[in-house]
């Protein structure tokens, strides 16, 4: 997912019983499906918890800016260029409320991007991997925004208010970018031989990728556990990877490819498909720093924040004068 | 020479053509989030605009050709931006400067256009003017904001405005295709934008504590085609490579 691997400071989860009045009437607002606000009093590991998982999460909006910015100048009509000028500054944006929502719980979002910047802070893994045809525009936006769109859905309920109400704004336009992404298949899929080729090799290239998207088997994590506790966590990772997979596989039969998985197949039983893992060493080495395109990623954004420097010490020293000269004025 | 009206209509048009690809090239490397989303959204408006030029282009010319056929399928020599639009843009400040510049134009250009008597003009000239307007504050805020910055900053800035001054008078320079469409009422004259923009252009300049440059020398050919800057052939390259290396196809 957008944020992978998100630990809680939990141990194991609390019952009810153990935990001190103030914390008890926490847990059982969201047990009832209540909304914390940022005023409300929170356990630190719930605070911290979520400025982990939203910051990550605003990050791999920023970051994930890059791959398909590598296309824009390169879209092959003027209306595939708009469209994909609109998703890239969709996704700009869902950075920008994703760090207010951030901001909400006391870190700055200065804060945050130093964080991104120095490589202490993560984004999602499917960012480090290269965008090498126009198909993969169409990959991107179906495979990448679907798979975000089936976590971030729950997460409109998650009990954070200022969390639950960017994932709404933040969904509706997912869900065009899925739609657009997968209009581009089509477009490919049913073209000439050149793109169909294209097609299908993105689709190989991003089937295991966007399946690490939801991050290894979490099943008996006690992370996993206190977040699902708190509602910051709505489903296992293994539950969102097998909705993905089942929504998936017939879209891709209707384009025409093949899903890169011989073992994939219908399982008459559980009412899912059986499919392969993808290859978690691989996810792990990602994760660490060394995906395909992570160096790149990371220096293009050091590159963009240094660059910028004057620029924003500029326009803040002209605020400044403003405001001085005001003053004086009065 | 060709039709005025077609030469008229791929200048328009490629001048948003060509700028918005500039612009577009800042994509998730902007100082500040706000900047990406703006940058993203003046390149998105310009991609538009072109659409509606370049499709009236091919409309008037009446041989089949779209606003992709003319963005993509065209060589270098047939493009009719001016020489301001296709500089690259070096840092954000002379990427500011620029979009300053041409906007100051842009929008004089275009209110003059709200007039024309030809009423599919009139049509993109209003709906354009709307967005222009827009950018043109943002790229003003932005001009005066780092011209009384910093020391840095400002440095910057009237370097910016220095390297791109020689673009500047292209801008006003008519030539026979200009006549034939101020005789016709369907574009005004450049020629009579010079003082509005001077004036204006003068104001902000003020404010950014930012100085005009003393020589009003001016480069041309940009605009009439004969003889584009190195930069254009690569973007182009870049450009129009998807629809050059797989011209049966489409997307
Ligand atoms: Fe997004
Ligand atoms: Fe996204
Ligand atoms: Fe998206």
């Amino acid at each position: 997912m957008y944020a992978q691997m998100i630990k809680s400071t939990g141990k194991t989860v609390k019952s009810l019983d153990e935990m001190d009045p103030q914390e008890r009437a926490f847990q059982e607002r969201i047990d009832a499906g209540g909304k914390i606000e940022p005023r409300d009093w929170m356990p630190e590991g719930y605070r911290k918890t979520l400025i982990r998982q939203i910051g990550q999460h605003a990050h791999s909006e920023i970051v994930g800016q890059l791959p398909e910015g590598n296309w824009i100048t390169r879209a092959p009509t003027l209306e595939r260029k708009a469209i994909l000028l609109a998703k890239v500054q969709d996704e700009a944006g869902h950075g920008l409320y994703l760090y207010c929502a951030a901001e909400t719980l006391g870190v700055s979002r200065d804060d945050l991007t130093r964080d991104l910047l120095s490589g202490k802070m993560k984004y999602s893994s499917i960012f480090n991997y290269p965008t090498l045809t126009w198909a993969d525009m169409g990959a991107v936006g179906w495979l990448v925004d679907g798979a975000a769109i089936m976590n971030q859905v729950p997460l409109q309920r998650t009990s954070y208010g200022p969390y639950a109400r960017a994932m709404v704004r933040i969904c509706k336009e997912e869900s065009f970018h899925q739609r657009q992404g997968f209009d581009i298949m089509m477009k490919m899929a049913s073209g000439t031989e050149a793109q169909r080729k294209m097609a299908q090799d993105a689709l190989n290239r991003f089937w295991y990728p966007s399946l690490m998207m939801f991050g290894p088997s979490d099943e008996n994590s006690v992370h996993s556990a206190q977040n699902m506790a708190w509602k910051i966590k709505m489903n296992t990772n293994d539950e969102l990877r097998q909705k993905f997979v089942d929504q998936t596989v017939p879209q891709a039969e209707y384009l025409g490819l093949t899903v890169p998985d011989a073992h994939l197949k219908w399982n008459e039983e559980r009412g899912h498909y059986d499919f392969s893992e993808p290859d978690w060493e691989e996810f792990f080495d990602v994760l660490n720093g060394n995906g395909p395109c992570s160096k790149e990623r990371l220096e293009a954004r050091n590159k963009a924040w240094d660059d910028g420097a004057w620029v924003r010490d500029g326009l803040m020293a002209h605020a400044e004068k403003k405001k001085a000269r005001k003053l004086a004025a009065e | 020479m060709s039709d005025p009206l077609f030469e008229f209509l791929c200048r328009m048009g490629d001048n948003t053509l060509v700028l918005g690809h500039r612009v577009s090239e800042w994509c998730g490397t902007a100082p500040v989030l706000e900047e990406d989303i703006a940058l993203a959204n003046t390149a998105l408006d310009l991609i538009g605009q072109t659409t509606l030029w370049l499709n009236l282009a091919g409309e008037v010319e009446g041989r089949g050709r779209d606003a992709d056929a003319l963005a993509f399928r065209r060589d270098v020599w047939d493009f009719r931006n001016l020489f301001l639009v296709e500089q690259p843009n070096g840092d954000f400040g002379q990427t500011m400067m620029r979009q300053f510049l041409f906007d100051s134009w842009h929008r004089l250009y275009l209110t003059g256009l709200t007039e024309s008597s030809d009423a599919r003009i009139s049509a993109i000239a209003e709906k354009s003017l709307k967005e222009v307007s827009y950018h043109l504050d943002r790229a003003t805020d932005t001009v005066i904001g780092l011209g009384d910055g910093t020391e840095e900053s400002h440095a910057r800035m009237q370097a910016a405005l220095d390297r791109l001054w020689p673009f500047v008078g292209e801008m006003f320079a008519g030539d026979a295709v200009d006549a034939a469409l101020a005789r016709q009422g369907t574009a005004p004259d450049p020629a009579k934008l010079r003082s509005g923009f001077d004036e204006q252009v003068g104001k902000v300049l003020a404010e950014a504590t930012l100085v005009r440059p003393d020589s009003d020398f001016a480069h041309k050919g940009g605009k009439t085609g004969t003889r584009h800057s190195e930069h254009l052939g690569h973007m182009l390259a870049q450009m129009q490579w998807l629809q050059r290396a797989y011209p049966d196809a489409t997307w």
